[in-house]
């Protein structure tokens, strides 16, 4: 009646007089819990004037028998939220409050409620509140002091945060209040099992570490707690004190960590020259980057002296002699204690370095063995890397520009050491000597170049050699010229050197390396300029050879130009003049050589191998997906008419021995249908808002061409092409028409007829174009494809499809083409699917029945983890019945969905004991080394479940397993012996 | 005594830099070839699976870091079934040697194949009663019994559990 105006609180109260008046402590308490029940509902309609007589009605409650209290505080909630309270009242409220309840002595959910009346005053009547100065923060002390509930802790940790952030007066109680936070500090809670509160220990360490690293005000008394606590035995003590102690280094200043930091350094010391965990090691040192940058940029008044520098000072006198003993224990802990701190700032950096490189270089010329060298070259390396923080090298105060002469030097000797370790540091130290503008002179690059290609081709180890191609790749885009003007021309003359054991496999491998280093320097437009001629024409040299083994080098040269094209994306000038340079010549060597090989059989017939064009394949994507849609435009115009028409005039070399027709009907034309798949390569990456030209012409072209071609490659890259098109098609009747055109050409040639694999390959590759997208017309052909699974002769092949459906596919219907990819489409497809193949699998004969496992193995295999294992519980049956169907897909696919589910879901796994051991155990001697791997992963897995179910089964795994411990794979034998170990110690005593 | 609340006898132990996974060739993964059992397979049995340090559940260091097991102390003949492992102990005082040896042992027991003939024995002069602690090890019986021993079995499970 209150909430819609038909009565009023007034009249509300005096029903219920004779209740709230009651001499019985219960009758009272019911009155007032329904008058409190009724404010918390319409709290927002009442009036001023109620509001106020309210108000004290209630604060003359709070005297009142304790069973009353918990509704009165209710009330006084339902009142805290109303705007209308008048000025004052919030006070006298809290003051009623502090003065008659003790609320420590109240139950979790009333102590709740005092402090959600206190967050909601605060919320609204921050003023009124700092009107009671300092006695509302010892109020509050007094009521938070003893809170046991993490629920209410995380709340009264917030209330304390507000005081700070929003300047409360604390008076003289900053002891008091740290006091009575700072001791649940470290936060020792495990929550219950099946918390149905969700609240993790994580939550209450950031909102206690929020409210003492809120305020310098505290640091007095937490500083010497936290150094306290940094020596304790529990390590998640040590962490969260070097955590709180890298939050309060935000806030604070010389002033407040003056005092403390000698004992500072010497924890900090001590536990990174004594820890065995990476984690504390860590926090130790972001702890003491946190202090040095604590100290770099406080600002000082002018008497007082810069810490800083004398912080440093004991830093360098305890460490720096360690540097000096690259064998011992404490030579790495001591150059991370000294790289933490010299990165806090540059002033830092400048101070350490100043000391320790020096003795650096010197302790390299004072050590001869390479694995001493190269620890200290490593430490150098590190303080190297953190010059890189600051960008260019100040030539006034920079220590490392005063040692530019030693430093290159001894890095220059690493390079040409015989320990292939010692090059490795030597070749990332080059890197970050190149990247510090203005450090290295035009003669030093010189000498870094010549080092680069004296490694990149002549080094025997391949590690170094790589590392020095990457070396070239991240310094070529700094220095353009001196790669392309000294690097790019020795490569192309090695590429073109003619050896006489020419076929000679060192030969081969120098070629190999020239063709990856001219990838990997191809960073700049003005190299790429130079290194795609080179790649071009090495490509048609190779194709000319025609010798055996040319195969591979096509396919290298390709794969050098895929990552060219990778690295011109970003830029669209080098895009464009790489499309522009590289994807008609491709295209002309490829008309050349299909039509060549009507006239003459042999030569330069490798360009037309499935794999090289597969290697074409990327190459022309990578030059396609990131072109300008003008630009994509104008290639379009001329690259849709060579395939339709035969217009040839925008290739470089366009004069043929005959008319270029790949569409056309003919047996000699086979060589050139096969170049659908540069087509393919084109017109599927062309960005969506490109429109193809004559698209429909040419989408009826390929459907005829996929459905019609005998050979197998030809057919599918027709499909595919389909396939990339339809996707990305506009919905709309053309869409609408051209599907069903596909439908109607597909469903006789599924039938029946010599061309049944070519309609399935269609259909798949349409059903997976659609399916991304949620075209209505995806779940018809889904059907169709779940109902060839019973064909004895395409249901194999059917079954593999799901496979097709699910993964990334390399080439076309991927983001990377702007394909219209759904994220959830996975998802989705399981839920619409996997019911139906469930049934279809109990239903089938039983030589079809493992099409449908198969089936859904694929489509498990691709599901996100989390959804797996939340779905799987409901296909368990059928996922064991799997275990013991005979094809290898099927088997491994399944031992991957059922290893996480034993470790998340041990009780529902426990059921089947049984089976689960049996199946696993007969499946470590499968034939296939992955299906042995995947059985005992799942062993080892079933060690998770819990103990009792286990151990009467554990001598006899025990046993099992001593057979893969012999197996011939030494990866099996790995897992044999992680799982057999933990076999072991099931039940055992120490587990 | 070898248990878990032992003070600690070698505080600051020398730290040596773990060598990392060991990577998988392509060869390895050739379901055909088979891959003969090497030293550096024999090495990582211990260093992946004998974790918690011996005395100091909260240092957990790995043999390797320790330079209790190296590689090079790890000698193997495929062909002949055998496996020879030397082991450093962290002092030459260390009383834990029998304790590191025998769990050394019993990993390797419980992760060879049984044609193997097992011998673990002390790095010639690295410890003050070497020849002892190199008899128990030998002595089968001996080893049998103490894998009897519910307390010393506890110890040396703590020690095999894997690294968490």
């Amino acid at each position: 009646g209150v909430k819609d105006g038909s009565w009023t609180v007034l009249q509300l109260v005096e029903a219920l007089g004779s209740c709230l008046e009651n001499t019985d402590p219960r009758m009272r308490g019911r009155g007032i819990q329904l008058l409190s029940q009724v404010l918390l509902q319409c709290y927002s309609q009442l009036q001023e004037k109620e509001v106020l007589h309210l108000v004290l009605f209630y604060e003359s409650r709070l005297q009142d028998h304790h069973l009353v209290i918990p509704s009165v505080l209710q009330g006084l909630r339902a009142l805290s939220m109303c705007e209308v309270l008048a000025p004052g009242l919030a006070v006298s409220v809290l003051k009623a409050i502090f003065q008659e309840v003790h609320v420590q002595s109240l139950l979790q959910l009333d102590r709740h409620t005092v402090y959600s009346i206190i967050t909601n005053f605060m919320g609204t009547r921050e003023e009124e509140l700092k009107g009671l100065g300092a006695d509302f923060t010892f109020g509050f002390i007094q009521v938070m002091d003893g809170e046991k509930d993490p629920r209410n802790l995380l709340v009264a940790f917030q209330i304390v945060r507000d005081l700070i952030a929003k300047n409360y007066a604390l008076g003289p109680f900053v002891e008091e209040l740290f006091e009575v936070t700072s001791c649940y500090f470290p936060i020792d809670f495990t929550p219950p099992p099946n918390d149905p509160h969700g609240i993790q220990r994580e939550d209450l360490i950031l909102s206690l570490r929020a409210v003492l690293a809120s305020t310098p005000q505290f640091a007095e008394f937490l500083l010497p707690l936290l150094i306290e606590k940094m020596d304790s035995d529990l390590q998640s003590a040590k962490l969260d004190s070097l955590q709180t102690l890298t939050a309060c280094c935000a806030i604070y200043g010389q002033k407040e960590l003056q005092e403390f930091l000698p004992s500072l350094w010497s924890s900090l010391r001590r536990e990174v020259f004594q820890t065995a965990s990476e984690k504390v090691e860590a926090e130790c040192l972001a702890a003491l980057h946190a202090l040095s940058a604590c100290l770099s940029r406080s600002v000082l008044s002018s008497d007082t002296e810069d810490l800083l520098d004398s912080f440093l000072s004991s830093i360098l006198q305890d460490c720096r002699h360690h540097l000096c003993e690259p064998d011992m224990k404490l030579v790495w802990p001591s150059a991370k204690l000294l790289q933490a701190a010299a990165g806090a700032s540059l002033r830092a950096y400048h101070r350490v370095t100043h000391s320790v490189l020096p003795l650096l270089l010197e302790q390299y010329t004072k050590h001869p063995q390479s694995s001493q060298r190269r620890t200290i070259l490593e430490m150098l390396l590190g303080f190297l890397e953190l010059q890189q923080k600051w960008g260019h090298v100040e030539e006034d105060e920079s220590t490392l520009l005063s040692l530019h002469g030693p430093v290159c030097s001894v890095v220059f000797s690493a390079l040409t050491d015989p320990s292939v370790q010692l090059q490795l540091v030597g070749i990332r130290a080059l890197t970050v000597l190149g990247s510090l503008q203005g450090f290295l002179s035009p003669s030093d690059l010189e000498l870094v170049v010549d080092h680069l290609i004296r490694l990149t081709l002549h080094e025997e180890d391949s590690q170094s050699s790589e590392a020095a191609m990457e070396t070239a790749g991240s310094l070529s885009p700094i220095y353009p010229k001196v790669f392309s003007g000294r690097m790019v021309p020795r490569l192309e003359e090695e590429l073109q050197a003619e050896r006489e054991e020419e076929s000679s496999r060192d030969h081969c491998s120098l070629r190999q390396r020239c063709l990856q280093a001219l990838a990997a320097v191809s960073t700049h437009t003005s190299i790429v300029r130079e290194t795609v001629p080179v790649l071009l024409q090495h490509l048609r040299k190779v194709q000319k050879g025609s010798e055996a083994g040319s195969t591979q080098d096509l396919v290298s040269v390709c794969q050098s130009l895929h990552r060219v094209a990778l690295q011109c994306q970003q830029d669209a000038e080098s895009c464009w003049y790489y499309h522009q340079t590289v994807v008609p010549c491709l295209l002309a060597m490829a008309v050349q050589a299909a039509m060549q090989e009507s006239t003459q059989p042999l030569l330069g017939k490798a360009l037309l191998e499935e794999e090289v064009l597969a290697a074409m394949i990327p190459v022309i994507s990578a030059a396609t997906a990131h072109l300008s849609p003008e630009l994509a435009a104008q290639s379009v115009s001329h690259v849709v008419p060579l395939f339709l028409d035969g217009e040839v005039s925008f290739l470089p070399q366009n004069s043929f021995p005959c008319s270029f027709q790949p569409f056309e009907d003919g047996e000699c034309l086979e060589a050139q249908r096969r170049l659908v798949a540069l087509l393919m390569a084109f017109v599927c990456s062309l960005p969506r808002n490109v429109a193809v030209p004559q698209q429909e012409r040419l989408l009826r072209e390929l459907l005829a061409l996929s459905c019609s071609c005998n050979c197998p490659f030809t057919a599918t890259t027709a499909a595919k092409c389909f396939a990339g098109l339809v996707n990305k098609h506009p919905a709309g009747q053309q869409l609408d028409e051209i599907l069903q055109l596909a439908v109607n050409r597909m469903e006789p040639g599924l039938a029946e007829g010599p061309r049944r694999t070519q309609a399935l390959t269609l259909l798949l590759w349409v059903t997976k174009a659609l399916v991304l997208r949620y075209h209505p017309l995806s779940s018809h052909l889904t059907d169709k494809l779940l109902g060839l699974l019973s064909d004895a002769e395409l249901g194999p092949a059917a079954a593999d499809g799901f496979s097709l459906l699910m993964a990334e596919s390399q080439d076309v219907l991927h983001k990377g083409c702007h394909a219209d990819v759904r994220i959830m489409f996975r998802q989705r497809f399981f839920t619409d699917n996997v019911p139906k193949l469930v049934q279809g699998f109990h239903g089938a004969g039983p030589d079809v029945k493992a099409n449908y496992l198969k089936g859904l193995s694929h489509v498990l295999n691709h599901l996100p983890k989390p959804v797996l294992v939340t779905e799987l519980p409901t296909l368990l049956s059928l996922l064991l019945e799997a275990l013991s169907c005979s094809d290898r897909v099927v088997q491994l696919s399944t031992l991957s969905c059922l290893q996480p589910l034993l470790l998340e879901a041990p009780q529902i796994m426990s059921l089947h004991v049984d089976t689960l051991v049996t199946k696993f155990l007969s499946l470590t001697s499968s034939p296939t080394m992955a299906v042995r791997i995947a059985a005992l992963r799942c062993a080892h897995a079933l060690t998770s479940l819990p103990t009792t179910v286990l151990l009467p089964y554990k001598a006899r795994v025990i046993r099992a397993l001593a057979k893969p411990l012999d197996d011939k794979k030494r990866l099996v034998r790995k897992e044999a012996v992680a799982a057999r170990g933990e076999w072991f110690l099931l039940g055992s005593p120490g587990r | 005594g070898p248990g878990g609340g032992a003070p600690l006898e070698n505080a600051n132990p020398l730290i040596y830099r773990r060598s990392g996974e060991r990577p998988v060739t392509a060869r390895e993964e050739d379901d055909e070839l088979p891959d003969s059992i090497d030293d550096r397979e024999i090495f990582d049995i211990p260093e992946t699976h004998l974790i918690r340090s011996i005395n100091d559940p909260e240092h957990p260091l790995t043999l390797e870091e320790l330079n209790v097991v190296e590689q090079v102390r790890v000698k193997v003949n495929d062909a002949e079934s055998t496996v020879a492992v030397e082991f450093t102990p962290t002092i030459p005082h260390c009383s834990m040697a029998t304790l590191i040896g025998l769990s050394i042992k019993v990993k390797l027991i419980r992760s060879l194949p049984e044609r193997f003939k097992l011998d673990v024995h002390i790095t010639p002069g690295t410890h003050a009663s070497e020849h002892a602690v190199n008899k128990q090890l030998a002595d089968k019986e001996r080893v049998a019994a103490a894998l009897e021993n519910s307390h010393l079995l506890e110890v040396v499970n703590q020690c095999l559990s894997a690294r968490s």
